[in-house]
């Protein structure tokens, strides 16, 4: 047990002593995303006891407050920081309720769109061939379609297939699996081209020749090779997953407007924009751009710190 | 001794080799893909890496395989190993026949009794595996110790044979200089305690005083334990250095065997004597090095005949058109030459001659 | 070249001092390097992966890499400092007055255009020719480096050559607008033994031909023993030892170059074990004070571990090593 633990203490010195950390504190643009992608993904999870309100019950908001602007307006009021929207729901609240569903949304399909990706990928590369030529042109074909439009297709099937009273629960799950199965091809891409790379060195040759199983070739000795390149596209998929679900919810496609999401949110806005009320979509709005660009350069960021060139 | 390792099959049941190559050809399919193969009409690309080589290694004698870039070497030691089926011909390890073991368990239990030992010490251990599961990785793929803490003492072991200190163990690939990391190589490789070791360019990769040293380590660890390797390199006096049967490999094909002090000393083949006229030399003498014209044909497409021919002084019209034969000579040297087996080929200026004094 | 010229060396490098300011402290990488070479003259700069040898011929060019600088010392080149120049008149003396050759030759040709092209460029940009003049030059340049049908082959792209006969177009390269000095870095390494030769044998005919002194720097003793005039062995930064090579590789002093020449495998040599100098090169964070092989070295004395040695004259040769000293002997 000590063992274990000093294991994992001299692991967890030792990525503290690295070149990653070390690339991190000498990027001032990193810290200042990764700043910014704390805040919002914790305040997101603590929304519940951060909000002043809870959008999704209607009997902790009133019509009596609808359309106040943000407190610093003349007709503002100090309870709500960034105004309310046209039911009397807190602005405040409602984004930090949303942005929470958008960042759900966006983590499980990248998680979903791993699950399948990933395994592609290993089989694709390590196997070659004709396996690999058959996944690789389905990859494709997926690939010349915009991710948003398979998206909407999925989507729309599933809407159709489902019946009514499951529609509203399920919407959340099936937006998971729409934006997950329309990212997958980028990391079965990416896992495919650096697994090609590591089973041509020689300690999976050495592997092989103690007749270790392909399955555990791929998983214990080019899986945590090739994690570097697949956390990259991770992070920054991820801040695509989130717009994608925007986009969808924007569309009226996405989660229902009972659960808003943030891309929910800017729709609902919208049609209020010309009355004046430009805060109910100019807030999420900005919070979802500052969320997809910090996490953008994160991911950025991370890509040059894992590739020993540019270092 | 040598002569059983290079005479014809039928002599081997006197004496058994532990490994013994016949007729072994391997060859890769490198044309386009299908479709563009169709469309450009273009034909099937067969790369011919290896092609009818035989051979045979007692059991403690190291063998070695030498040329240059592209000759085939390492796919010779790829197949040997099991990483690649050869194309034609057959690898026996203590005369059974590798192809014909079916069933998992069979070749397993011959598996573990051949390890290899690769070039580049930087991508031959896991950089995100502790060293001690690297090494204890045979141990555990053939399931040969059971219980932990014994599989853990047999890596303790196996690091100080090697001449690294058993807390070295908890540490990462990274940590350490290419020599070391070549010799958590051996430990591994010693691992599932074979009997024959492949090493392909064991040392190529290291600086001379750390190629020393393995070196040393490697004749010792022969020496103890009555290993039998099979030696792959480019350099010359580190195989002098090593063998006692040596291959010169040319374009796929091997072109002459024998004794490594007959090969090194009377070179026959005109391929071998042009590679030891080419070696600088170390004991300024003032000789200088005999450049040859041309250089290697391509092995998708190589010359007719006699590989060699383009490049070979005394090629005459035979050796354009016919393949030639190895012919055997006294010693169990075997050259493939056509010029040779005619006896028109003046005998080489020796450059060498065992037994001369040392550098230091 | 007239004879006052030709008895001056072509480049002296005196007290050289190359420094790598990392985030855990400034690491020496080449340390007290001096040496010169004259003209017509082939030193040899030889030593283990890390000694500096690769170093030292980049600060020559000006081509450290930042946080790389060169700390202290000078580096004079016909009579000129050009450690201190600025960047763009340093771009001048590399293309006319210092050529290069490299381990991998795809790295000094450009692979989009023709061979002639870069070399007619590299020609008429350094010295007054025409086009047709500069062609011509480079079409007897490449005959003399041993490449068939110069006419035909100069319209050819880069990927068109084999290795070998890149590396001829190298040398042709680096020698088209007549340097003084060529650094040639692991010319060889890269080729199979039976074209290395080749290119050796070129590389120094050449350079005898035209007076070009040469910076060898290699790993391969064999390589320095058959071209080099002079060699000096490089250990942690530092010359351990520099003198004619037949002195160095036949009468080695410094023990370290001893172990060096016993631990290579020789043919005809018929030894069982090989000398070995135990350990490895000292990584630049870890280097022992005193003497830097001190931990190596079989002969180590206390005044080894506490004071460094200098290069001093031992016979032919200098050596950098306290066995050597006068004070050590008579004591």
């Amino acid at each position: 047990m000590t063992a274990i633990a000093q294991d994992l203490w001299g692991g967890i010195r030792r990525f503290l002593d690295g070149d990653i950390v070390y690339s991190f504190r000498q990027s001032k643009v990193a810290v200042i995303a990764a700043l910014v992608t704390f805040i919002m993904i914790s305040s997101a999870i603590c929304a519940p006891l951060l909000s002043t309100h809870n959008p999704f019950d209607p009997t902790t908001y009133n019509l009596i407050d609808a359309e106040y602007p943000p407190f610093w307006m003349e007709d503002g009021d100090p309870r709500f920081i960034l105004g309310t929207d046209n039911q009397g729901r807190d602005m405040l609240s409602a984004i930090l309720y949303g942005s929470r569903v958008s960042m759900a949304v966006g983590f499980f399909s990248i998680l979903f769109a791993m699950a399948v990706g990933i395994p592609i990928g290993l089989i694709s590369g390590y196997v070659g061939g004709t396996l690999d030529a058959v996944l690789m042109r389905i990859a494709d074909v997926q690939l010349s379609f915009p991710a948003i439009l398979i998206a909407l297709l999925i989507d729309g099937l599933a809407r159709g297939i489902l019946p009514g009273e499951l529609r509203e629960g399920l919407a959340i799950y099936v937006m998971i699996f729409a934006i997950g199965i329309s990212h997958w091809v980028l990391f079965a891409r990416t896992v495919r081209g650096s697994c090609m790379v590591e089973k041509n060195k020689e300690y999976v040759q050495a592997a092989r020749i103690m007749g270790r199983h392909p399955f555990f070739i791929m998983l214990r000795h080019i899986l945590p090779n090739i994690m570097g390149p697949v956390l990259v596209i991770a992070t920054i998929n991820f801040a695509l997953a989130v717009l994608t679900e925007a986009t969808l919810s924007f569309l009226g496609v996405g989660v229902p407007p009972t659960e808003p999401s943030l891309g929910t949110l800017i729709r609902i806005g919208n049609d209020f924009l010309f009355s004046g009320l430009w805060w109910i979509t100019i807030f999420p709005g900005a919070v979802l751009v500052i969320l997809t660009l910090s996490v953008n350069l994160l991911g950025d960021w991370l890509r040059d710190a894992l590739n020993p060139k540019l270092r | 001794m040598h002569d059983a390792t290079l005479r014809a099959p039928a002599a081997s049941a006197v004496h058994e080799p532990v490994v013994k190559a016949e007729g072994l050809s391997r060859h890769f399919d490198v044309s386009a893909p299908w479709l563009n193969r169709v469309i450009e009409r273009s034909p099937r690309l067969i790369l011919k890496a290896v092609e009818d080589v035989s051979f045979a290694i007692d059991k403690g004698k190291t063998f070695s395989l030498v040329g240059e870039s592209g000759c085939g070497k390492s796919t010779v030691a790829r197949v040997i190993v099991g990483l690649y089926p050869p194309t034609r011909g057959r690898v026996y390890f203590e005369g059974t026949d590798l192809q014909s073991t079916h069933g998992r368990a069979e070749a397993s239990r011959m598996r573990h009794r051949m390890q290899m030992i690769f070039q580049d010490p930087f991508a031959s251990l896991n950089p995100r595996w502790r060293v001690r599961d690297i090494i204890a990785e045979p141990i555990r793929a053939f399931g040969l110790l059971d219980g932990k803490e014994e599989t853990e003492r047999r890596v303790d072991e196996l690091l100080e044979l090697v001449g690294l200190a058993a807390s070295d163990g908890a540490q990462y690939p990274h940590e350490f200089s290419g020599g070391q990391r070549q010799r958590i190589s051996i430990a591994r490789a010693l691992a599932s305690q074979p009997d024959f070791l492949i090493c392909d360019e064991p040392t190529s990769a290291l600086d001379v005083s750390v190629q020393a040293q393995i070196l040393n380590l490697m004749k010792e660890l022969q020496r103890e334990f009555g290993l039998t390797y099979l030696f792959i390199s480019h350099n010359l006096a580190v195989v002098y250095h090593v063998s006692d049967t040596v291959g010169v490999m040319y374009l796929g094909r091997l072109v002459e065997t024998g004794p490594a002090k007959e090969v090194f000393s009377r070179p026959q083949h005109p391929y071998t004597r042009m590679l030891l006229d080419a070696i600088p030399d170390l004991d300024m003498t003032g000789r200088e090095r005999t450049p040859v014209a041309g250089e290697i044909g391509n092995p998708i497409n190589p010359p007719s005949g006699c590989a060699f021919h383009p490049r070979c002084p005394f090629a005459a019209d035979r050796c354009r058109t016919e393949i030639p034969r190895p012919i055997t000579r006294a010693g169990g040297h075997r050259i493939a030459c056509h010029g040779i087996e005619e006896n028109r080929i003046p005998d080489a200026v020796p450059p060498y001659q065992p037994g001369a004094g040392s550098v230091a | 070249m007239d004879a006052e010229l030709s008895n001056r060396p072509v480049l002296q490098v005196q007290g050289l001092r190359v420094e790598f300011p990392t985030r855990r402290g400034v690491l020496t990488a080449v340390d007290d390097v001096s040496f010169e070479i004259m003209p017509g003259e082939v030193l040899g700069l030889v030593g283990e992966s890390g000694a500096g040898k690769s170093l030292t011929g980049t600060a020559i060019f000006g081509l450290l890499e930042p946080p790389g600088r060169v700390a202290s010392g000078t580096i004079v080149l016909g009579g000129d400092r050009i450690d201190n120049l600025p960047h763009d008149r340093m771009r001048r003396i590399r293309g006319k007055k210092i050529g290069a050759v490299f381990q991998d030759p795809l790295t000094s040709l450009n692979p989009l255009y023709t061979i002639g092209r870069q070399l007619i460029e590299t020609i008429t940009t350094h010295m007054d020719m025409t086009l047709a003049e500069a062609r011509q030059h480079s079409i007897e340049l490449l005959a003399e480096v041993g490449i068939p049908a110069p006419e035909r082959r100069i319209d050819q792209y880069p990927h068109q050559f084999s290795g070998g006969m890149r590396q001829r177009v190298v040398i042709a390269l680096a020698l088209c607008t007549n340097p003084r000095l060529v650094v040639a870095d692991e010319p060889t390494t890269a080729l199979d033994v039976s074209i290395q030769a080749q290119i050796i044998r070129v590389l120094k005919r050449l350079c005898r031909d035209h007076k070009t002194a040469v910076l060898l720097i290699t790993h391969d003793m064999g390589v320095i023993a058959e071209t080099c005039d002079r060699v000096a062995v490089m250990y942690a930064g530092r010359i351990a030892e520099i003198g004619p090579v037949r002195e160095v590789i036949k009468n080695a002093k410094h023990p370290y170059t001893h172990g060096l020449m016993g631990s290579i495998p020789n043919i005809g040599h018929d030894i069982d074990e090989l000398t070995q100098i135990h350990g490895s090169m000292p990584r630049l964070t870890e280097i022992p004070p005193g003497c830097a092989f001190n931990p190596r070295c079989p002969h180590a004395f206390d005044r080894c571990f506490v004071e460094r040695p200098d290069l001093a004259q031992e016979d032919k040769s200098q050596v950098a090593c306290w066995l050597f000293d006068k004070e050590t002997a008579d004591a």
